[in-house]
């Protein structure tokens, strides 16, 4: 028995060890790249990396304020593209499809989430790419934010609606019940019913949308152009700064890493401080946002 | 429980034992610039079928990957496709630089443009977004697609250096790709555009253009008369030897000069 | 007396009518939206019909077997097959697993068993809890080029291992390991109370019980979020874009760099003309991620028709 009280306890220090691990991998994260990113912020301050647009390592000038703008566009863009498609589906999925509809539809969605990036990326390429230049606007090459946003709506489509129909499952039975049993349609009731009360769970999923757009990295750098610049409308139709070339943070750093070195390599830490904070801003605030909107919800 | 424990036990075993089995041999592990590594690549396939127990190990990176490499030993050979900057000479002082071959750098377009030779100007003045349009040097009315490698790159250090000189910039717009090979893809896909591209990487898929009447060949360029051409680099830590040295004989070889130029280069023996 | 009567009679007619159009217009609404949500699930199957469909008709031709069991040759011109590149997947598939599968399975035990244990640890171990639930969200919502970085930074560069390996796999395997604790958390809620409350009733040790009990009663679920590390090995790319190095030879050690089948695909699309060959690749990874998405739906419905039995 002693013996036995014994292992349990080595057990369970061991155990609390490899749970440690894991926020000791956090730390370790934060401390290297931040750690690696300090010569950067030294000598240029928050100010000359965040405040400044131009990129320009030849010439010691390391503004990353252009990528922060191209990575937010291209999400937002992504979004708008995505979310609609991505929720329509969640509902149908939960609510409208039959069985054997749902058989096919979830695997297909199931595919998508599969699908490795630099697939994506290699058909944005071949595909997408040179449909986009066929817009006839001066200056269009093709790669650029349209081309990028629409290669990443399609991979941000599965988290989301793969979330968004467990969400609306989750919504008790009675709700819907009493909604029908009140005269509401099917249709009313999924808006005005299983919506709000899924809506923690579509918001999730939402943000974890978003946090794979930010973060999506080879995809982005097969079609987006990776000029480092403002993206700003091509001729006098403001539409057509959707087609202007842009970096992202992500790109940023896995197009110049390889190649970079003291100052310029430290740059690029930086921009993954940048990308880093940026994503748990999303996370934290989207997740307060969410948890005073429903209290109840974990 | 256990036996999934045991089973990721038997699964890393095996794997090191899969990985120790082949410890034979000797490694050289290579690393750097993206130009150099094709060629490297084909160098060490020629090295090992000669030396059938040594494994070559070839890596990308980028040439300052290689300098560094190569001067913290964290690969035996470094590949840098322009020379070494005084502070990497600085920060390793025992690095030793071996021209193995030299590249020229040619300026490409999709191979229907109708544009056959431009001047050296004329290429500063489209890289830097001074021409915008093809008809302003002769071709068609559409504008330009500028296309070009990433700060960093040894290939876009070396055009800067003998195209774009001193004050021309490359163009904030330019669609910018992380090597040689990207470059490609992008020129022989998108109608409109331009770039630089080593020699090694030309064929049917781009047109080189002429610059001032000298063709993008390899004689023009080993007799001087085309003008962008800059040296592909192996580094070593201190003096080669052993294996090392036996590679870097091989490269110097006949054989291996012969297989620089089969790839497109031009040999330095 | 009649008066009111009719006029109540022909109220209610109207309102009757008048709902009776009212609940026309909100059904026609309905049907109306209904087909456009079969409209949005047909586009979402045509997005993936189109992707998987162009990669398999323009990779289709270059698969063979000669494809699947050559390494690849010649650098630039994209010859020879994928073979290398299939077991250095494999090796880091391996590799990755067994470090990021005990400590992410012993991670979520820790997180779940021991969680109302809180009072015999104390104050200690409930913060630490909280902060190792921190840790896991934050772990899960780094995106894969950071992961990169940080391997780049402390395995490849301060700690020397070089593009190599093992870098790559200490890098893969913090990519993973939020997967795996949350998906062995979820397995081990599944475990009803009942049965561990019997086991410690019947005199086993705490350990006793999870090994014997809880964990062989969690497994389908466990091994569902282990073939979900693996699909997210097989596909990453940026990860081992900075820490693997990209030598298409086969790695002689932990110390050898190397190249996996999606970063393959990168490079043959990137940097060589062979894009039928790229394409091929990218077949590969697609049949690849089918096959495991079948594997863990075979153990989800498994796992279902099990928990219908104990009902």
């Amino acid at each position: 028995m002693q013996t036995k009280l014994k292992v349990d306890k080595a057990v369970k220090a061991i155990l609390l060890v490899s749970a440690s691990f894991s926020i000791l991998i956090v730390i370790s994260i934060f401390v290297f790249i931040f750690r690696s990113s300090l010569p950067a912020f030294k000598e240029f301050g928050i100010q000359g990396l965040l405040g400044e647009l131009t990129w320009r390592p030849a010439n010691g000038m390391y503004g990353i304020l252009a990528m922060v703008v191209g990575s937010v566009m291209v999400t937002l863009m992504a979004l708008v593209l995505g979310v609609p498609l991505a929720i329509a589906a969640a509902i149908f999925l939960a609510e409208i499809a039959p069985r054997g509809v749902q058989a096919v539809v979830r695997p297909a969605v199931q595919l998508l989430a599969g699908i490795p990036s630099v697939v994506y990326g290699l058909f944005g390429m071949v595909v997408l790419v040179p449909l986009v230049r066929r817009i006839p606007v001066t200056g269009n090459s093709g790669y650029g934010l349209l081309s990028a946003a629409i290669v990443l709506a399609v991979m941000i489509l599965p988290t989301i609606t793969s979330i968004s129909e467990d969400a609306i499952r989750a919504v008790p039975r009675s709700y819907k019940e009493a909604s029908l049993a009140l005269g509401a349609t099917h249709l009313q009731t999924i808006f005005q019913v299983l919506l709000p009360a899924a809506k923690s769970g579509i918001g999730a999923a939402l943000i974890l949308g978003i946090g794979r757009a930010l973060g999506e990295t080879m995809a982005m750098i097969m079609v987006i152009g990776n000029s480092v610049i403002l993206p700003a409308p091509l001729d006098n139709n403001p539409l057509t700064v959707f087609l202007s070339q842009a970096r992202t943070l992500t790109g940023n750093i896995a197009v110049e890493i390889n190649y970079a070195s003291g100052l310029h390599a430290s740059a690029l830490f930086a921009t993954g401080v940048v990308l880093f904070v940026l994503i748990m801003l999303v996370n934290v605030s989207a997740r307060a946002i969410i948890h005073r909107g429903n209290p109840s919800a974990g | 429980m256990k036996k999934l424990l045991i089973a990721l036990v038997l699964i890393a075993s095996l794997l090191l034992a899969a990985c120790g089995a082949s410890e034979a041999g000797e490694t050289l592990s290579i690393t750097g610039s993206t130009t150099v590594q094709p060629l490297a690549e084909k160098l060490a396939e020629g090295f090992m079928s000669q030396n059938q127990d040594v494994q070559i190990d070839v890596q990308g990176g980028g040439s300052s990957v290689g300098v560094k490499a190569a001067g913290e030993g964290t690969s035996d050979i470094g590949m840098a496709s322009r020379d070494t900057k005084e502070e990497e000479l600085n920060q390793f002082p025992n690095l030793q630089v071996h021209v193995i071959a030299r590249d020229g750098i040619a300026v490409v377009v999709h191979p229907e443009n109708p544009v056959n030779d431009l001047t050296l100007d004329q290429i500063r003045d489209i890289f830097s977004g001074k021409i915008v349009n093809w008809s302003e040097v002769g071709g068609p009315d559409a504008a330009i697609t500028v296309v070009a490698r990433e700060e960093g790159s040894g290939t876009r250090d070396a055009f800067m250096e003998l195209v774009m000189g001193k004050d021309a910039l490359i163009m904030d717009n330019a669609i910018l790709q992380s090597s040689n090979g990207a470059i490609r893809t992008v020129v022989s896909t998108t109608p409109n555009a331009i770039a630089f591209l080593s020699f090694g990487y030309l064929d049917e898929s781009t047109k080189a253009l002429s610059i001032s009447g000298a063709a993008a060949t390899e004689e023009n360029a080993a007799n001087g008369i085309y003008p962008v051409v800059r040296p592909l680099n192996l580094l070593t830590n201190g003096a080669p030897e052993g294996i090392v040295k036996a590679f870097l004989d091989y490269v110097f070889s006949a054989e291996g000069q012969a297989t620089v130029r089969a790839e497109g280069y031009i040999p330095v023996k | 007396m009649n008066v009111p009567d009719i006029t109540s009679t022909n109220a209610m007619n109207l309102a009757e009518k008048r709902s009776a159009a009212d609940l026309r217009r909100r059904q026609a609404a309905q049907k109306l939206s209904f087909g456009l949500f079969w409209l949005g699930a047909l586009v979402v199957i045509l997005i993936m019909l189109v992707v998987v469909g162009y990669v398999f008709i323009t990779g289709f031709k270059s698969i063979n077997l000669q494809f699947l069991t050559t390494p690849p040759k010649g650098g630039l011109s994209g010859e020879g097959g994928i073979s290398t590149t299939v077991i250095t997947t494999l090796y880091l598939v391996g590799l990755i697993l067994a470090i990021s599968a005990p400590l992410g399975i012993g991670a979520a035990v820790f997180l779940i068993e021991y969680q109302g244990q809180t009072q015999s640890g104390g104050k200690f171990i409930r913060s630490l809890l909280q902060v190792v639930n921190f840790g896991v969200e934050t772990l899960a919502g780094i995106p894969s080029i950071i992961f990169g970085l940080f391997g780049y930074a402390l395995f490849v560069s301060t700690l020397k291992f070089g593009f190599s390996l093992l870098s790559a796999a200490l890098a893969g395997a913090c990519l993973v390991l939020p997967t795996i604790i949350r998906t062995t958390q979820e397995a081990l809620l599944t475990v009803p109370v009942s049965l561990r409350e019997g086991s410690l009733a019947l005199g086993a040790t705490r350990w006793q019980t999870i090994s014997k009990v809880v964990l062989p009663a969690a497994i389908p679920g466990i091994i569902t979020g282990i073939m979900l590390s693996v699909g997210r090995i097989i596909s990453e790319t940026a990860v081992f874009y900075v820490t693997l190095g990209g030598s298409y030879r086969l790695p002689k050690n932990l110390f050898s760099g190397g190249r996996t089948l999606s970063l393959h695909l990168f490079y043959l699309a990137m940097d060589t003309n062979a894009f039928e060959k790229a394409m091929g690749t990218g077949a590969v990874l697609i049949v690849s991620i089918i096959l495991i998405n079948l594997i863990i739906d075979l153990i989800s419905r498994k796992l279902s028709a099990g928990v219908r039995l104990h009902q």
